[in-house]
């Protein structure tokens, strides 16, 4: 099923070339977790602050749970604040 | 003992000048810059004057870090009752002026009264001096700067002005500093203007020398600098992508205030954001951001510096426009861009030069003209007010005429600075104001960040996110993640955020290194600085006793319970999309309660026990 992955901020250069708008549609199975998607990546774990699914909050516990369904949209940050 | 111990009264109707003592127990009270100017405030104005006439004061500001070494030590505040919301003001800035003025041997200037005609005051450590500005009256901020920097031939004047909108009458004017920094909330530039004072010019050799412990001082310093410089949000994403960053963020959590607050997502959030900052044109190859910048000592440097495409309409036939200057912030685009649906990098890149050029507060500006397209919309606003122009949400043109017809002062302009609840009061329609106590909201919707929304109906200066950055906690997680969605706990939250950011903000130093820092990482800078037993706990206590002082100012200038709510939009209409679909801002669940843990009554009046606890 189709996944939208999208990395944002210093996470951006994790993306491949053909990611438009921070943006990328990948494909992953209903078994598949936060984690897997975020390693697939080469994404350093500790660097995945902020992850968002249909942007709700995934706890870190959770990172390792099978969550997705298909359209679903994992957004992720460093940590990043602003004001 | 890091203050200068020494105040400049400016008597504006006399064109008098004097010095006197800083009050040193309210200084041990209140420590410094907000605190302590309210307290000064408070004390000698009556809270129900009139905010535009000579009975309000004027202050500017600095806290006991100001000037210092330490990192962001560069902070400055203008303190005065607000002409926009009638409560008390309170606007901090960065840039320069802040610690030359502590330099010239100064903690505060006190303006008093009205100047029969206009004029700025140039201080020169111990020369200071109130001269006339007719040169300069009816120019604009950056144009009174050239003027000052030409006729003093120093490039180290460090320079605070207001524009043209503050002398027409723009409720929401600020007073601009160093060119692009400002004062920027609650019209703080329109009382400047009202007491016909331009400028302040200052030039500090003195340095801030009287630090109580300097060893002690340079070792916490130096900790708290380490611990900037490691933390990912202080060290790498503020200086990488500013303030802007949250913008996808704020947008994919669905509390991305969009068209006046009708949805909650913006579909162009992702052409305005700070990754599109970074993004090189199609014109010219050259990305919007050209640098970051820092403020006085900042180790952060969280400032944008941009370009505006040449071939843009704004800016094609003005090559004025054509170099680098204040860039966006995430507050400026997300109300000059998704409040009035403009997804338009480099016309809301030009609004935001106008509004430093000028001296207006882009939030309210921004959350005016929304509200103005959404009269236009429903048809109370027609091209007869606008003389033509079709004011539409999602036009680029639109924001760029509003923008120069507000900054100059001229016809439906005029209409615009009245800020966006006189505007719906004055079409008919003063539900569609989305303000709180007369201040318009800033860039996260309550709707979807409910700790947010009693942030705002309590905030002491109107509708504001620095008064208590819940945001911080409800989405990014610092310093401990909270469900952004549920009522429960926030009341404390609230509380604590805004008892923790008075403080901060009364000690000099900038509001964003509390990404990293806590109260630990700052008591002992101030302890050392200042001596006196300032630790984390009683700097807590102090900041509790700020937020108490601000609260009677209002209370005694009329304002009440009933002033803390939010615009019905928010309390009945459910937000559409996103993860907050369904929700409207549960304020009844959570002010109640906020009461309690502040120690007021159910009238949201301090009681007597908490009065004499604070030692008010
Ligand atoms: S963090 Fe940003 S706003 Fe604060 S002092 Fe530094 S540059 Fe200025």
């Amino acid at each position: 099923m189709k996944l939208v992955f999208k990395l944002y901020a210093g996470l951006t250069d994790y993306l491949p070339p053909d990611a438009v708008d921070n943006k990328l549609i990948i494909e992953v199975s209903e078994h598949n977790t936060a984690y897997e998607v975020i390693d697939r990546y080469n994404v350093p774990r500790e660097m995945a602050h902020l992850v968002l699914l249909n942007g709700v909050y995934i706890k870190p516990e959770d990172r390792n749970k099978a969550v997705f369904n298909d359209g679903d949209t994992l957004a992720i940050w460093p940590p990043v604040a602003g004001g | 003992m890091a203050w200068a111990n020494n105040v400049l009264r400016v008597n504006l109707t006399e064109g008098t000048t004097s010095n006197e003592p800083l009050n040193m127990e309210w200084a041990g009270l209140y420590l410094g810059q907000r605190g302590l100017a309210t307290k000064y405030l408070a004390e000698e104005i009556d809270p129900k004057c009139d905010a535009l006439g000579s009975g309000n004061k004027l202050i500017m500001t600095t806290g006991p870090l100001t000037g210092t070494m330490a990192s962001t030590g560069g902070r400055y505040s203008v303190v005065t009752k607000s002409p926009l919301t009638g409560a008390v003001a309170c606007s901090n800035s960065g840039g320069f002026i802040g610690a030359e003025l502590k330099a010239a041997g100064y903690d505060m200037i006190i303006f008093e009264g009205k100047s029969p005609r206009p004029v700025y005051l140039y201080v020169e450590n111990d020369k200071v001096e109130i001269a006339p500005a007719d040169e300069i009256w009816g120019q604009s901020v950056w144009a009174a700067d050239e003027w000052l920097h030409k006729k003093y031939q120093d490039p180290l004047l460090r320079i605070a002005a207001v524009g043209r909108a503050a002398e027409k009458g723009c409720l929401y004017a600020a007073v601009v500093n160093d060119l692009h920094r400002a004062a920027g909330r609650s019209g703080v530039g329109t009382v400047m203007a009202s007491k016909n004072l331009k400028a302040v010019a200052v030039r500090g050799t003195k340095g801030v020398g009287n630090i109580k412990d300097p060893g002690a001082f340079m070792q916490a310093v130096n900790a708290g600098k380490k611990v900037l410089a490691e933390n990912a949000v202080t060290g790498q994403g503020l200086p990488t992508y500013g303030t802007q960053v949250l913008m996808n963020v704020i947008n994919e959590v669905g509390a991305m205030p969009t068209r006046n607050m009708r949805e909650v997502q913006f579909e162009g959030a992702s052409k305005i954001s700070a990754e599109a900052m970074h993004e090189p044109r199609e014109s010219d190859g050259k990305p919007n951001l050209v640098t970051n910048a820092g403020c006085f000592g900042c180790t952060i440097a969280c400032g944008r510096i941009s370009t505006i495409d040449r071939g843009h309409f704004s800016i094609e036939n003005k090559p004025q426009y054509w170099g680098a200057s204040g860039g966006l912030e995430y507050e400026a685009a997300w109300a000059l861009g998704s409040d009035t649906g403009v997804d338009d990098i480099d016309a809301l890149t030009y609004a935001n030069f106008i509004c430093n050029e000028d001296g207006i507060d882009p939030i309210s500006f921004g959350a005016t003209v929304a509200a103005a397209m959404e009269l236009y919309q429903i048809g109370a606003i027609t091209k007869e007010q606008t003389g033509g122009v079709e004011l539409k949400f999602g036009s680029a043109e639109a924001l760029a005429w509003a923008t120069e017809v507000t900054c100059r002062g001229e016809g439906f302009g005029l209409d615009l600075g009245m800020g966006s609840k006189r505007l719906c009061e004055k079409y008919g329609h003063p539900d569609l104001s989305m303000t709180v106590k007369g201040q318009e909201f800033p860039a996260y919707d309550p709707r979807g960040i409910q700790g947010m929304g009693l942030t705002y109906a309590t905030s002491n200066r109107g509708a504001c996110h620095l008064r208590s950055y819940t945001v911080s906690s409800e989405v990014m997680g610092v310093p401990e993640k909270t469900d952004p969605l549920v009522t429960e706990g926030k009341p404390e939250l609230v509380k604590a955020f805004q008892d923790a950011t008075s403080i901060v903000d009364s000690s000099g130093l900038c509001v964003f290194t509390t990404f990293a820092w806590t109260l630990e990482d700052i008591a002992p800078q101030v302890a050392a600085a200042c001596g006196g037993d300032w630790t984390a706990e009683s700097m807590l206590e102090a900041g509790e006793r700020i937020w108490n002082l601000e609260r009677e100012f209002n209370l005694a200038a009329g304002l009440t319970a009933a002033d803390d709510t939010l615009p019905k939009r928010l309390l009945t209409e459910p937000a559409q999309t996103g993860p907050a679909k369904g929700n409207v801002n549960r304020l009844h669940e959570m002010l109640p309660k906020y009461y309690e843990v502040r120690g007021w009554n159910e009238q949201g009046v301090p009681t007597d026990e908490t009065r004499q606890r604070l030692s008010l």
